[in-house]
């Protein structure tokens, strides 16, 4: 918030004649969600019902889970391709343990949580210390994590669990269902990391120049891998929460969630170049994707058209971003 | 390509008439006119933030201006692009220069307009590297240089990359070349080069806008001298019409008395000792020692090692054999962040690489090396950040029009300011200064050797690299003297004059053993 507030501060007093222009530059992204949700609420009668928007919301807390990790780990000005395969080896680990008559609840939650972060911590260290290309680790790291997925689960489905791990994703609390909650929680914490603390602000500081935030004394190689962890666990946290909603441990899931992360934070105006970004912009980021699925699909457009039309609708966002970037 | 009438042969080549441009808060431009005669250098001068750069940029087509006309070759054109200002004739050679390294010369100079094979060229666009390299040859030729047209330019220096862009803009038959600060990079012997070739280009018929802070060279190259002062134009005058001080005045709109403000600091106990230090064949077996309240000067050619000397002290580059001591103690630096941990501050040279995050606040530049202090469990206290913010910006006379501004959109002086702000908030006891004043205009760089007097009369240890001699004479209490590597002169105050230090610097004799 700081950051937004610091930016509203600046428009105000420095720049008299920044008008619509500049208001549509930093709010362009909130008011096509609005747009966007006005136009389904008319179209389609069932969209505008409580049960439906919880339900999307629900639907939506995986990707955005994700997608908040991703938002640290693109603002240094790198990419995590190995979230999707982290939510899978996080699904299967937990589950084991989170059959009847085994261990309390927090011995799955906490190794699912465990083997993302490590699987992130490793790549965090691999891109610091050897200095390797964010993409070619991640890349590598997803294909060995999906390895061992399989081989963790011997490739089939882990089933039979506790009621207790089925509510992580499947439960209510006050009427709004259990994953919302969680969302909640992990978009606060992002939130409060990257606006404001010493943390957050060396994240941007190596985003906008690592060579420069060094010679300031940033530890730009703890902050790496403190990064990639940080998307680890997120990862992992999604895939206890999925492995729970579908009541299985599937070895096989999560595929390319890693890029519906990526279109989310991206759709939320995060700069892949790195530098510049927000948690806000990509929680709208998720919404704008989960609400225009469930709209279409309340519209009965056929999931192939969906594809294309999320395409599209990713390479206009950035291509908007871009010309209001390009304002002189 | 737009059409240019012929007809009209007048005095002078360019004209911009009223060229007006804002940007969000900022009037960059306000009714500048221009004229430009033909084989003339027209010199183009102004502080920082003067609108030098925004009326270049306006006229090759990167900016579009709000209102105004420009008139070239005696007709009105209408320019969008680069690409369409070098189809006129109007080539611009920027500042920092962006050759593809690892291409060869002739390449570079035809890059996007290679000559191909008739017939079946065209089509397939086949390169005629024969003729490409028998052109290059030629056009270096036209500006008094041999070369092989083969040599990759990754192994060029500094000043031969830039007659590349020269060779590159009379290559297109431009009529106009624009230069922008083309001496900030390149030393004596080079410039003398750099202005012959312009005598020639101008014996030509071609017109140079020669865009630099450096006021002996506008006496040396220019016919004419343009002054901007925020936003406006203040007047063209020929050059020997002009004197030195009525030059400066009009830039700052004021006199500047005393450029140097060097003030007498009694030097205190010695903070830092360094000996024997080596860096690869970079710095070669250094030992100085640098007292409280002292100003300590170091001199030498590009090339040097005074870079690569700081930088080692920094913990940037690794001592390859050498001790450090601070207040007697020997230390270790492996990183910048051991060398903060010292007291130390560096003020690099290249502030973009290693000074700013463009990308960010003023504010959050300023505050990145002591964050910490206005942080409570990590968490940052914004009030205490932005008062801290505030002084510096007062103290350092920062021009932002707020602390959320982006340094990418401030001034030169002021980014300078920006970096120096930041250190000096993390309360340094030895400051590393890595020429401070680099491409900065007149007022500021009085400004920031205001600041730098004011650190030292704090009991601040100052390490001060220049190139320019004036300034390094100006500010130092003792000057040591680089050539190669090598400390090869040590002068106290009283002792400094200029050609020593050049004997020095050249390497034609040392004074040290």
């Amino acid at each position: 918030m700081s950051r937004t507030t610091a930016i509203q501060a600046t428009s105000q007093a420095g720049a008299p004649n920044l008008p619509v222009r500049g208001i549509l530059a930093k709010y362009g992204i909130y008011i096509a969600f609005a747009v966007l949700f006005a136009i389904l609420s008319f179209s389609s009668a069932s969209f505008l019902s409580v049960q439906n928007v919880l339900n999307v919301l629900r639907q939506t807390s995986l990707n955005g889970i994700i997608a908040v990790g991703m938002t640290f780990v693109i603002i240094t000005g790198g990419i995590d391709l190995s979230v999707g395969a982290i939510v899978a080896v996080s699904a299967v680990v937990a589950t084991s343990f989170a059959h009847p008559g085994g261990y309390p609840i927090l011995v799955p939650v906490v190794a699912g949580l465990c083997f993302g972060a490590l699987a992130g911590f490793i790549n965090g260290f691999s891109i610091a210390k050897g200095n390797i290309a964010p993409f070619i680790v991640t890349l590598g790291m997803m294909t060995i994590v999906r390895g061992a997925a399989l081989v963790f689960s011997g490739g089939r489905p882990i089933i039979n669990l506790t009621d207790t791990y089925k509510w992580i994703g499947g439960g209510y609390f006050l009427k709004i269902p259990a994953p919302v909650y969680f969302f909640l929680l992990v978009v606060l914490a992002g939130h409060f990391l990257l606006a404001y603390t010493k943390f957050g602000r060396h994240v941007y500081a190596i985003g906008g120049n690592e060579q420069a935030a060094r010679v300031s004394g940033v530890n730009v190689h703890r902050i790496i891998i403190a990064v990639y962890t940080l998307a680890g666990l997120f990862a992992g946290f999604a895939g206890v929460v999925l492995s729970s909603r579908v009541m299985t441990g599937s070895p096989v899931a999560g595929l390319g969630y890693e890029l519906d992360a990526i279109a989310a934070v991206v759709i939320g105006g995060t700069s892949l170049s790195g530098g510049v970004g927000s948690i806000p912009g990509t929680i709208i980021g998720a919404m704008i994707i989960g609400f225009m699925s469930n709209g279409l699909d309340l519209l009965n457009v056929s999931s192939y058209y969906q594809q294309i039309i999320k395409g599209v609708i990713i390479i206009v966002a950035v291509l908007l971003d871009q010309k209001n970037k390009q304002v002189k | 390509m737009v059409a240019v009438s012929p007809v009209e042969n007048g005095p002078f080549l360019l004209e911009m008439r009223n060229i007006t441009k804002s940007f969000p808060g900022v009037h960059a431009l306000r009714e500048v006119s221009l004229k430009v005669a033909r084989g003339s250098v027209h010199a183009l001068i102004g502080e920082n933030g003067a609108g030098k750069s925004t009326l270049m940029k306006v006229l090759i087509g990167m900016y579009r201006m709000d209102s105004g006309e420009i008139w070239f070759q005696g007709g009105k054109v209408a320019i969008n692009n680069p690409g369409e200002a070098l189809r006129h004739g109007i080539s611009m050679i920027h500042q920092e220069l962006n050759p593809i390294p690892g291409m060869t010369i002739a390449e570079n100079v035809f890059v996007g307009r290679e000559p191909v094979y008739p017939v079946l060229g065209p089509l397939l666009g086949i390169v005629n590297r024969t003729l490409m390299n028998r052109m290059t040859v030629q056009c270096f030729k036209e500006i008094g240089v041999d070369i092989d047209p083969d040599t990759v330019v990754a192994t060029l220096n500094v000043a031969e990359r830039q007659m590349l862009e020269i060779v590159k803009a009379i290559s297109c038959n431009a009529d106009l070349i624009i230069m922008d600060e083309p001496t900030s990079a390149i030393t004596g012997r080079e410039v003398e080069k750099l202005f012959g070739i312009i005598r020639t280009l101008t014996a030509r018929g071609k017109s140079v806008i020669y865009i630099s802070h450096k006021i002996d060279e506008l006496y040396q190259i220019s016919d004419e001298i343009t002054v901007l002062r925020d936003g406006q134009c203040i007047g063209t005058r020929p050059t020997r019409e002009l004197d030195r001080s009525t030059l400066i005045s009009m830039m700052v709109g004021r006199e500047i008395s005393d450029l140097f403000p060097k003030e007498a600091v009694e030097p205190g106990p010695v903070v830092l000792e360094v000996q024997g230090l080596c860096q690869s064949d970079k710095v070669k077996d250094i030992s100085f020692c640098l007292r409280q309240g002292e100003i300590l000067g170091i001199s030498g050619l590009m090339g040097a090692g005074r870079t690569e000397l700081v930088e080692t002290l920094f913990g940037l580059r690794k001592a390859s054999r050498g001790t450090v001591k601070i207040h007697g103690q020997a230390v270790r630096i492996g990183s910048a962040k051991d060398a903060i941990g010292h007291r130390m501050a560096l003020v690099s040279e290249d502030r973009k690489r290693f000074g700013l995050n463009l990308k960010d606040s003023v504010r959050h530049n300023v505050t990145l090396v002591s964050l910490a202090r206005y942080c409570r469990g990590g968490v940052v206290q914004s009030g205490e950040e932005e008062q801290a913010c505030q002084r510096q910006i007062q103290r350092f006379n920062i021009k932002a029009y707020s602390q959320g501004q982006i340094a990418n959109t401030l001034s030169g002086g002021n980014q300078q300011k920006v970096v120096i702000a930041k250190w000096i908030l993390a309360d340094p006891e030895i400051i590393i200064l890595d020429e401070p004043t680099r491409g900065i205009d007149v007022a500021a760089k009085a400004e920031i050797h205001r600041i730098i007097v004011a650190l030292a009369k704090e009991g601040k240890a100052i390490l001060m690299i220049s190139s320019e001699l004036p300034e390094i004479m100006g500010m130092s209490d003792r000057v040591l003297v680089l050539h190669e590597g090598r400390l090869t002169g040590e002068f106290a105050r009283k002792d400094l004059n200029q050609e020593a230090i050049m004997v020095c610097a050249t390497g034609q004799r040392s004074q040290v053993q």
